[in-house]
C-alpha cells in the first residue's frame, strides 16, 4: 500500500529519524495559515510547498492547467536577511497563492501517464539549507530473502539511472533478521556516503533508525531521495517514500487508517472488495481467470493472437456467484471493453460451479459484449453443458486457452 | 532417488480450519499417509475423514475411507507420536510463519506451506530460522508438490496427474495444472510436480528442483514454468547451461504485465526495468531451454526438447 510523503514522515519521525518540520494543508486558507508557525519554529524565512500525489517526478511534473508550475514550489522572503525580520505575512499570502492554482489541479509526471494526478493535499514544509544531496533505501533482496539497506552518494537523482551509469556508486549491507542492522554496517555505508564529524554520528544513527523503521512498519520499500546533509551538519529526510507489504497490514491498523482510497483506481477499490485481484489496462478484452499465472498468461495469449487485454483479473480459488457477478460489473463497466473472455481451469473449484456463476452474473449483469467461456479441468462436461445450454446469445464455448483467445479476438474485431 | 515424496512418506497437517480439513480429506482420498494434525487448544481429539476413495490415487486401496486422525497440540507432541516427516500448512497468515518454524524445530524434513498471503518480513525470520536445519520448506503459497500415485501434498487436483517421465516446477498454481494435464494428455504424464510458490522470500527455488530431477533416474525432462518478477528464472537458466544434462522446456507468463504493478501474485512485479518476462526468456533460450510460445504449448514444447535431446 503506498501512503503519501507527509505520512510516511510522520511515521518515520515517530521512530527517530530526523524529517524537517512541516505540515499538511487542504485548502488555500490551511496552506497559508501553515507559514507562521513553521517559520516562528525553525527560524527559517523559507518554505516549500509541495503536492501529495502518490507518484515520484513531482518537481519536474507539470499541472495540466498551469503548464508553468510545478509540483514542487519553494517560497522565499525576499525582505529577509541581512538582520530584518523576515516579513512572514508575504509569504504566507505567497503560499496561498500558490496553494490556490496547486489544489484540485492535475499533476503529470513522468510516473502517472498522461492522464496525471488531482491534487488534493499540499504539505508546507520548512526550507532547507542544505549542503550535499545522498540516497538511501530499505528494500527486499529475493535473491537472499533479506533487505539490504543501499546508499549513494548520487542522492537527487533515480536510483535505476544511477545502477545503470555508475553502479560502483551504490552501496549495500545486507540485514540479518535476527540481529537487525549492526553498528559497523551503518558505519560502514556512513563512511562510504562520506559523512564526517557531527554529520557522521548523526548518519549512523539516521540509518540504524531507518532500518528498523522498515522492519517494524512491514514496508515493502523505504526510499529516502534525497537525505541531506545541511550546512549545520544535521542530516534530513527531505523526501521518503515508503509502501507497506499489504500482507501486513493486519497488524498496521494505525497504518491501514493512512489509506487514501482517491489516488486508487476506483474499480481496483470495489474488487478487493470482492477478494478479487484486479488491475485496470487500457485494451479491449475483458479477461476473468483463477490463478495468477494463469491470469497474466491469458493477457500474454490475448496479445500473442493479435488482441489487447482490458483488465488482470484472478477471481482466486474460491469463486463464487457472488464474486463471479462482482467481476462481470467490474469488466463490462469499463467502457473500452468490446469483448469478454472466460479463462477457467477448475482444480479444487470445479467447472460446474464457475460455470453456474458465470450463467447467473450473465444473466444479472446482462450481456452487451461477446462473451467467450474456456473452461478445463474438475467436472468440464458439466460445466460446459451449463453454459451451452443456458441459451445466452453471443456466448461461445472454446476448445483450448488458445481457440479461446482466438475466437474473442475475432469476435471484437 | 529423492523426489521430494513417496508412499513411505509419513504426513502431518498443520491447522486443520476449513481449508485444512478439505484438503486433509482430498489427500486421504487420494492415498496420502496422513498421519496426524497439529491445531493447538484441540490435543487429544480425533478428527474423522470419511468418503469414496480417489481412484486416480495410490494403487490397490479399498474403494472407501474412514479415519480417525489424531489431532495434537503442538508439532513436537505429534512428531514423537506418530513419527511423521513431513508436514503441509494450512494455517492462515498471521501464524503461518510461526507454524513453519515450529515444525522445523521439531525436525521435520519436509515442510509444504500452503498459504497464501504471509507477511514478507515474516517469512524473512522463518528463512532464517530454518539456515543451518535439515528441514527443506516448498512454498509459501503454493499448490504443494505430487508424485502421481504416491503421495500428493498440497490442493493440487489428483486426477489430471499420471505417473510418467517428466519433472514439472512452477512458481504458479493453475499454470501447474495446465502443463500437467497436457502432459497427461499427450502419454508422457509426471514423475513428480511441484509448485514452489509466488512470494518473494520462499523455501525452495528453481535451482534446488532442477538439481533433484538432474539426480533423479525416472526423470526424463523437465518443464520449468516461471513469470515476470525477481530474477529466478535467469538463476534457473545459469544452473541448467552449467549443470543440467536433461532437457528443459520452459514457460514465462507475463509477457504484457505492465511494470511497477503487483500481478496477483507478491512476487509478480517488474520493478526498474528488471524482472521482465523477455530477459528472462532469452535467458532460458541461450541455456538451450525449448521456449513454450504459449501456455497451450506447454506439453508441445516438452516433445520437442526431448526429440532434440533424442529422448523421444
Amino acid at each position: 500500500m503506498k501512503i503519501h510523503e507527509y505520512q510516511a514522515k510522520a511515521l518515520l519521525a515517530a521512530r527517530g529519524i530526523a524529517v524537517p518540520q512541516g505540515r499538511v494543508a487542504t485548502s488555500p486558507a490551511e496552506a497559508e495559515a501553515a507559514v507562521p508557525p513553521l517559520v516562528e519554529a525553525t527560524g527559517v524565512p523559507v518554505v516549500v510547498v509541495k503536492a501529495q500525489i502518490h507518484a515520484g517526478g513531482r518537481g519536474k511534473g507539470r499541472f495540466v492547467e498551469h503548464p508553468d508550475l510545478g509540483g514542487v514550489q519553494v517560497v522565499t522572503d525576499a525582505r529577509a536577511g541581512g538582520g530584518r525580520r523576515p516579513d512572514v505575512e508575504a509569504a504566507a499570502a505567497r503560499v496561498r497563492a500558490l496553494a490556490e492554482r496547486m489544489i484540485g489541479g492535475t499533476l503529470v509526471t513522468a510516473q502517472t501517464g498522461p492522464e496525471g494526478k488531482l491534487v488534493q493535499r499540499l504539505y508546507v514544509e520548512q526550507g532547507v539549507d542544505i549542503e550535499r544531496e545522498l540516497y538511501v533505501s530499505v528494500v527486499l533482496d529475493r535473491s537472499v530473502g533479506r533487505n539490504v539497506v543501499m546508499a549513494s552518494t548520487e542522492g537527487g537523482t533515480e536510483i535505476e539511472e544511477v545502477a545503470a551509469g555508475t553502479p560502483e556508486k551504490i552501496v549495500r549491507e545486507e540485514v540479518d533478521p535476527a540481529v537487525g542492522l549492526t553498528g559497523f554496517q551503518a558505519r560502514r555505508l556512513a563512511f562510504a556516503l562520506g559523512l564526517q564529524g557531527e554529520a557522521f554520528a548523526r548518519g549512523v544513527a539516521f540509518l540504524t533508525a531507518l532500518e528498523r523503521a522498515a522492519t517494524e512498519l512491514d514496508t515493502d520499500m523505504v526510499e529516502v531521495n534525497p537525505l541531506v546533509v545541511t550546512r549545520s551538519g544535521e542530516v534530513l529526510a527531505l523526501d521518503a517514500k515508503v509502501s507497506i507489504d499489504q500482507n501486513a497490514l493486519f497488524r498496521h491498523p494505525d497504518v491501514l487508517a493512512l489509506r487514501d482510497l482517491s489516488e486508487e483506481e476506483p474499480a481496483e477499490v470495489e474488487a478487493s472488495e470482492y477478494g478479487l485481484s484486479f488491475i485496470k489496462l487500457d485494451g479491449t478484452i475483458g479477461c476473468l481467470v483463477n490463478g495468477a499465472g494463469l491470469a497474466m498468461s491469458t493477457m500474454d495469449i490475448i496479445q500473442h493472437v493479435g488482441g489487447m487485454p482490458a483488465n488482470f483479473l484472478d477471481v482466486g480459488g474460491g469463486a463464487t456467484t457472488e464474486n463471479v457477478t462482482a467481476a462481470f460489473k467490474i469488466i463490462t463497466r469499463d467502457p473500452n471493453v468490446r469483448g469478454i473472455f472466460v479463462n477457467i481451469f477448475g482444480g479444487i473449484m470445479r467447472c460446474d460451479t464457475i460455470a453456474n456463476g458465470v450463467v447467473a452474473a450473465v444473466r444479472d449483469v446482462g450481456l452487451r459484449v461477446p462473451l467467450v467461456v474456456r473452461l478445463e479441468g474438475t467436472n468440464v462436461e458439466l460445466g460446459r453443458e451449463i453454459i451451452e445450454g443456458a441459451g445466452i446469445p453471443g456466448l461461445v464455448s472454446a476448445a483450448d486457452m488458445t481457440d479461446g483467445a482466438r475466437r474473442i479476438v475475432e469476435l471484437t474485431r | 532417488m529423492s523426489r521430494f515424496v513417496d508412499v513411505h512418506t509419513r504426513v502431518l497437517v498443520q491447522g486443520l480450519g476449513k481449508a485444512g480439513q478439505f484438503h486433509t480429506d482430498r489427500a486421504i482420498a487420494y492415498g496420502t499417509n496422513m498421519v496426524g494434525a497439529v491445531h493447538p487448544g484441540r490435543g487429544g481429539s480425533h478428527h474423522r475423514f470419511e468418503g469414496a476413495s480417489d481412484a486416480s490415487g495410490v494403487p490397490g486401496r479399498a474403494t472407501r475411507y474412514a479415519v480417525d486422525l489424531p489431532v495434537f497440540d503442538t508439532v513436537r507432541e505429534a512428531v514423537a507420536a506418530t513419527g511423521a516427516n513431513a508436514s503441509v500448512i494450512y494455517v492462515p497468515p498471521a501464524g503461518a510463519a510461526d507454524a513453519i518454524m515450529e515444525a522445523a524445530e521439531a525436525g521435520i524434513p519436509l515442510i509444504v506451506c500452503i498459504t497464501e498471503g504471509i507477511p514478507v518480513q515474516d517469512m524473512v525470520r522463518a528463512k532464517r530460522y530454518l539456515q543451518g536445519r535439515a528441514t527443506r520448506l516448498i512454498g509459501p503459497n503454493c499448490p504443494g508438490v505430487i508424485t502421481p500415485h504416491q503421495c500428493k501434498i498440497g490442493i493440487m487436483p489428483g486426477y489430471i496427474h499420471r505417473a510418467g517421465r517428466v519433472g514439472v516446477v512452477s512458481r504458479s498454481g493453475t499454470l501447474t495444472y495446465e502443463a500437467v494435464k497436457q502432459l497427461t494428455d499427450v502419454g508422457l504424464g509426471q514423475t513428480t510436480a511441484i509448485g514452489i510458490g509466488g512470494d518473494p522470500v520462499n523455501g525452495t527455488n528453481f535451482i534446488d528442483v532442477l538439481a533433484e530431477f538432474q539426480a533423479d533416474p525416472e526423470t526424463e525432462a523437465v518443464i520449468l514454468i516461471g513469470e515476470i518478477g525477481g530474477s529466478a528464472e535467469e538463476e534457473a537458466a545459469a544452473w541448467i547451461a552449467t549443470h543440467m544434462t536433461k532437457p528443459v522446456a520452459s514457460f514465462v507468463a507475463g509477457t504484457t504485465a505492465p511494470p511497477g504493478r503487483r500481478m496477483g501474485h507478491a512476487g509478480a512485479i517488474i520493478s526498474g526495468g528488471q524482472g521482465t518476462a523477455a530477459d528472462k526468456i532469452a535467458a532460458l533460450k541461450a541455456a538451450g531451454v525449448v521456449i513454450a510460445p504459449t501456455p497451450t504449448d506447454m506439453a508441445a514444447a516438452v516433445q520437442e526438447a526431448m526429440r532434440r535431446a533424442g529422448v523421444l
